[in-house]
Protein backbone atom coordinates (compact mmCIF):
# COMPACT_ATOMS: atom_id res chain seq x y z
CA UNK A 1 0.00 0.00 0.00
CA UNK A 2 1.44 2.94 -0.75
CA UNK A 3 0.97 6.32 1.13
CA UNK A 4 2.26 10.02 0.25
CA UNK A 5 3.18 11.78 3.99
CA UNK A 6 4.17 15.15 3.66
CA UNK A 7 6.13 16.07 7.67
CA UNK A 8 8.40 19.34 7.40
CA UNK A 9 12.10 18.28 7.74
CA UNK A 10 12.55 21.07 10.34
CA UNK A 11 10.71 22.99 12.64
CA UNK A 12 11.28 25.63 15.88
CA UNK A 13 10.68 24.52 18.95
CA UNK A 14 7.08 25.15 19.66
CA UNK A 15 6.33 25.67 15.86
CA UNK A 16 2.83 24.54 14.99
CA UNK A 17 3.71 22.49 11.95
CA UNK A 18 0.92 20.73 9.35
CA UNK A 19 0.75 16.94 8.09
CA UNK A 20 -0.63 16.56 4.90
CA UNK A 21 -1.49 12.29 4.63
CA UNK A 22 -2.51 10.77 1.65
CA UNK A 23 -3.39 7.05 1.43
CA UNK A 24 -4.12 4.85 -1.44
CA UNK A 25 -7.15 2.72 -1.14
CA UNK A 26 -10.06 1.83 -2.87
CA UNK A 27 -12.25 2.80 -0.09
CA UNK A 28 -15.23 0.35 -1.02
CA UNK A 29 -18.29 1.31 0.86
CA UNK A 30 -20.03 -2.32 0.59
CA UNK A 31 -22.91 -0.40 -0.69
CA UNK A 32 -22.45 -0.85 -4.76
CA UNK A 33 -23.33 -3.41 -6.52
CA UNK A 34 -21.04 -4.69 -8.68
CA UNK A 35 -21.16 -5.65 -12.68
CA UNK A 36 -22.93 -9.00 -11.51
CA UNK A 37 -25.69 -7.55 -9.39
CA UNK A 38 -24.09 -7.92 -5.88
CA UNK A 39 -23.07 -5.47 -3.54
CA UNK A 40 -19.23 -5.40 -3.71
CA UNK A 41 -17.98 -5.98 -0.44
CA UNK A 42 -16.74 -3.26 2.49
CA UNK A 43 -13.04 -2.47 1.96
CA UNK A 44 -12.25 0.76 4.06
CA UNK A 45 -9.32 1.65 5.95
CA UNK A 46 -10.78 2.12 9.32
CA UNK A 47 -8.18 4.53 11.21
CA UNK A 48 -5.36 6.34 10.90
CA UNK A 49 -3.03 7.55 14.48
CA UNK A 50 -0.45 9.67 14.16
CA UNK A 51 2.22 10.02 16.85
CA UNK A 52 4.89 11.89 17.68
CA UNK A 53 7.61 10.91 20.80
CA UNK A 54 5.86 7.70 20.90
CA UNK A 55 2.37 9.49 22.33
CA UNK A 56 -0.52 9.87 20.01
CA UNK A 57 -1.26 13.90 18.78
CA UNK A 58 -4.03 12.99 16.03
CA UNK A 59 -6.42 10.27 14.63
CA UNK A 60 -9.29 9.72 12.49
CA UNK A 61 -11.83 7.24 12.61
CA UNK A 62 -12.85 6.42 8.72
CA UNK A 63 -16.31 5.54 7.59
CA UNK A 64 -17.32 4.75 4.10
CA UNK A 65 -18.14 8.53 3.62
CA UNK A 66 -14.75 8.89 3.04
CA UNK A 67 -13.05 9.52 -0.35
CA UNK A 68 -11.16 6.75 -2.04
CA UNK A 69 -7.90 7.61 -2.01
CA UNK A 70 -8.31 9.38 2.39
CA UNK A 71 -6.08 12.87 2.31
CA UNK A 72 -6.09 14.16 5.81
CA UNK A 73 -4.57 17.32 6.58
CA UNK A 74 -3.35 18.28 10.65
CA UNK A 75 -1.36 19.83 13.05
CA UNK A 76 1.01 18.80 15.50
CA UNK A 77 3.05 20.97 17.99
CA UNK A 78 7.15 20.43 17.75
CA UNK A 79 9.12 19.71 20.67
CA UNK A 80 12.18 18.00 20.32
CA UNK A 81 13.64 16.01 17.47
CA UNK A 82 11.96 12.62 17.10
CA UNK A 83 9.89 10.10 14.93
CA UNK A 84 6.47 11.37 13.56
CA UNK A 85 4.95 7.67 13.26
CA UNK A 86 1.77 6.54 11.05
CA UNK A 87 -0.86 3.72 11.59
CA UNK A 88 -3.26 2.87 9.96
CA UNK A 89 -5.32 -0.34 9.94
CA UNK A 90 -7.30 -1.50 7.10
CA UNK A 91 -10.45 -4.01 7.00
CA UNK A 92 -8.80 -7.20 7.55
CA UNK A 93 -7.56 -5.38 10.98
CA UNK A 94 -3.81 -5.23 9.55
CA UNK A 95 -1.48 -2.46 10.61
CA UNK A 96 0.59 -0.39 8.24
CA UNK A 97 3.58 1.59 9.68
CA UNK A 98 5.38 4.20 8.01
CA UNK A 99 7.19 7.24 9.73
CA UNK A 100 9.42 10.55 9.13
CA UNK A 101 12.20 12.29 11.22
CA UNK A 102 11.05 15.33 12.09
CA UNK A 103 14.17 17.26 12.86
CA UNK A 104 13.69 20.42 15.71
CA UNK A 105 16.21 23.35 15.81
CA UNK B 1 -21.37 -8.19 -25.03
CA UNK B 2 -24.68 -8.96 -26.86
CA UNK B 3 -27.33 -10.31 -25.13
CA UNK B 4 -29.66 -13.02 -25.36
CA UNK B 5 -33.32 -12.70 -24.99
CA UNK B 6 -33.28 -14.96 -22.41
CA UNK B 7 -30.65 -12.69 -20.36
CA UNK B 8 -32.75 -9.90 -20.88
CA UNK B 9 -35.88 -11.08 -19.46
CA UNK B 10 -34.34 -12.27 -16.79
CA UNK B 11 -32.74 -9.27 -16.19
CA UNK B 12 -36.21 -7.25 -16.14
CA UNK B 13 -37.36 -9.65 -13.34
CA UNK B 14 -34.53 -9.27 -11.26
CA UNK B 15 -34.54 -5.02 -11.62
CA UNK B 16 -37.84 -4.45 -9.18
CA UNK B 17 -35.98 -6.82 -6.63
CA UNK B 18 -32.80 -4.97 -7.30
CA UNK B 19 -34.10 -1.73 -6.58
CA UNK B 20 -35.82 -2.95 -3.33
CA UNK B 21 -32.93 -4.31 -2.13
CA UNK B 22 -30.91 -1.28 -2.19
CA UNK B 23 -29.73 -0.70 1.24
CA UNK B 24 -31.70 2.25 3.01
CA UNK B 25 -30.57 5.73 3.42
CA UNK B 26 -29.63 7.71 7.03
CA UNK B 27 -32.62 9.96 7.39
CA UNK B 28 -32.27 12.97 9.90
CA UNK B 29 -34.17 10.86 12.59
CA UNK B 30 -30.62 8.46 11.95
CA UNK B 31 -28.28 11.11 12.00
CA UNK B 32 -30.10 13.01 15.42
CA UNK B 33 -29.66 9.37 16.77
CA UNK B 34 -25.77 8.99 15.62
CA UNK B 35 -25.65 12.69 17.10
CA UNK B 36 -27.15 11.83 20.43
CA UNK B 37 -24.73 8.13 20.80
CA UNK B 38 -22.25 10.48 20.23
CA UNK B 39 -22.71 13.58 23.00
CA UNK B 40 -24.50 10.40 25.41
CA UNK B 41 -27.99 13.36 25.06
CA UNK B 42 -25.77 16.13 26.98
CA UNK B 43 -26.52 19.79 25.66
CA UNK B 44 -24.90 21.48 23.24
CA UNK B 45 -23.64 25.12 22.43
CA UNK B 46 -24.04 26.25 19.11
CA UNK B 47 -20.78 27.48 17.33
CA UNK B 48 -17.15 27.27 18.66
CA UNK B 49 -16.74 25.53 15.67
CA UNK B 50 -16.30 26.13 12.17
CA UNK B 51 -17.16 23.59 9.54
CA UNK B 52 -16.34 24.20 6.03
CA UNK B 53 -17.79 22.65 3.10
CA UNK B 54 -18.21 24.06 -0.32
CA UNK B 55 -22.18 25.30 -0.33
CA UNK B 56 -22.44 24.32 -3.80
CA UNK B 57 -20.68 20.50 -4.82
CA UNK B 58 -20.39 19.66 -8.19
CA UNK B 59 -19.14 15.95 -7.39
CA UNK B 60 -20.27 14.23 -4.33
CA UNK B 61 -17.66 12.04 -4.79
CA UNK B 62 -14.75 13.86 -3.30
CA UNK B 63 -16.33 16.90 -1.15
CA UNK B 64 -13.23 18.67 0.95
CA UNK B 65 -14.09 19.28 4.15
CA UNK B 66 -12.56 21.47 6.85
CA UNK B 67 -13.26 21.50 10.65
CA UNK B 68 -12.03 23.90 13.15
CA UNK B 69 -12.82 24.11 16.67
CA UNK B 70 -12.01 27.32 18.93
CA UNK B 71 -9.81 25.65 21.77
CA UNK B 72 -6.98 26.81 23.81
CA UNK B 73 -5.66 23.39 23.15
CA UNK B 74 -3.83 23.40 26.57
CA UNK B 75 -3.31 20.14 28.62
CA UNK B 76 -5.96 21.18 31.51
CA UNK B 77 -8.51 22.39 27.85
CA UNK B 78 -8.49 20.81 24.63
CA UNK B 79 -10.63 19.33 22.36
CA UNK B 80 -10.63 15.59 22.69
CA UNK B 81 -13.12 14.39 19.34
CA UNK B 82 -14.63 16.06 16.63
CA UNK B 83 -17.36 14.00 14.60
CA UNK B 84 -19.02 15.03 11.32
CA UNK B 85 -22.66 13.59 11.15
CA UNK B 86 -24.53 13.56 7.49
CA UNK B 87 -28.12 13.23 6.89
CA UNK B 88 -28.61 10.96 3.44
CA UNK B 89 -25.75 9.12 3.14
CA UNK B 90 -26.14 5.08 3.79
CA UNK B 91 -24.59 5.98 7.05
CA UNK B 92 -25.09 8.99 9.20
CA UNK B 93 -21.36 8.37 10.75
CA UNK B 94 -18.79 10.56 8.25
CA UNK B 95 -15.58 10.62 9.80
CA UNK B 96 -14.10 11.67 13.40
CA UNK B 97 -10.94 13.17 14.43
CA UNK B 98 -9.18 12.96 18.01
CA UNK B 99 -6.94 15.24 18.98
CA UNK B 100 -4.16 16.08 22.22
CA UNK B 101 -3.11 19.06 23.19
CA UNK B 102 0.22 17.97 21.22
CA UNK B 103 -1.86 18.75 17.96
CA UNK B 104 -1.86 22.64 18.94
CA UNK B 105 -4.89 23.21 16.66
CA UNK B 106 -8.18 21.26 16.54
CA UNK B 107 -8.61 21.49 13.27
CA UNK B 108 -8.29 19.07 10.19
CA UNK B 109 -9.38 18.37 7.18
CA UNK B 110 -10.25 15.70 4.32
CA UNK B 111 -12.83 14.42 1.50
CA UNK B 112 -15.92 12.91 2.20
CA UNK B 113 -18.33 11.93 -0.48
CA UNK B 114 -21.83 12.95 -0.01
CA UNK B 115 -24.71 10.94 -1.27
CA UNK B 116 -27.53 14.06 -2.45
CA UNK B 117 -28.08 17.51 -1.12
CA UNK B 118 -27.96 18.02 2.68
CA UNK B 119 -27.22 19.15 5.88
CA UNK B 120 -23.40 17.99 7.78
CA UNK B 121 -23.56 18.47 11.20
CA UNK B 122 -19.77 18.72 13.15
CA UNK B 123 -19.98 18.32 16.95
CA UNK B 124 -16.69 19.26 18.70
CA UNK B 125 -16.14 17.36 22.25
CA UNK B 126 -13.69 19.11 24.62
CA UNK B 127 -11.96 18.06 27.13
CA UNK B 128 -14.43 19.29 29.91
CA UNK B 129 -17.21 17.51 28.82
CA UNK B 130 -18.63 20.63 26.59
CA UNK B 131 -20.33 19.83 23.37
CA UNK B 132 -20.75 22.83 20.45
CA UNK B 133 -22.15 21.91 17.69
CA UNK B 134 -22.47 23.82 14.17
CA UNK B 135 -24.24 22.37 10.38
CA UNK B 136 -23.90 23.46 6.72
CA UNK B 137 -26.07 22.62 4.00
CA UNK B 138 -24.89 21.49 1.28
CA UNK B 139 -25.91 21.27 -2.60
CA UNK B 140 -25.03 18.47 -4.34
CA UNK B 141 -25.09 18.31 -7.98
CA UNK B 142 -23.91 14.77 -8.82
CA UNK B 143 -24.46 12.79 -5.61
CA UNK B 144 -22.20 9.73 -4.73
CA UNK B 145 -22.84 6.60 -4.14
CA UNK B 146 -25.62 6.45 -7.00
CA UNK B 147 -23.15 4.75 -9.76
CA UNK B 148 -22.75 1.28 -10.27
Amino acid sequence: MTALINVPETAAQGEIIEIKVLLQHPMETGFRTGPDGKLVPRNIIHSLRCLYLGEEVFAAELFPAVTANPFFAFTLVADVTGEVEFLWVDEDGEEHRESRLLSVA
Amino acid sequence: MTLTRRQAIAMGLALPIALQTRPATATPEAMQAAIDAFTGGAEMIEGGVELKIPALVENGNSVPLSVRATSPMTTEDYVEEIAVFNEINPLPDTVRFRFSPRSGRAEAQTRIRLNGSQHVTAIVRHSNGDFHSTQVNVIVTAPACREA
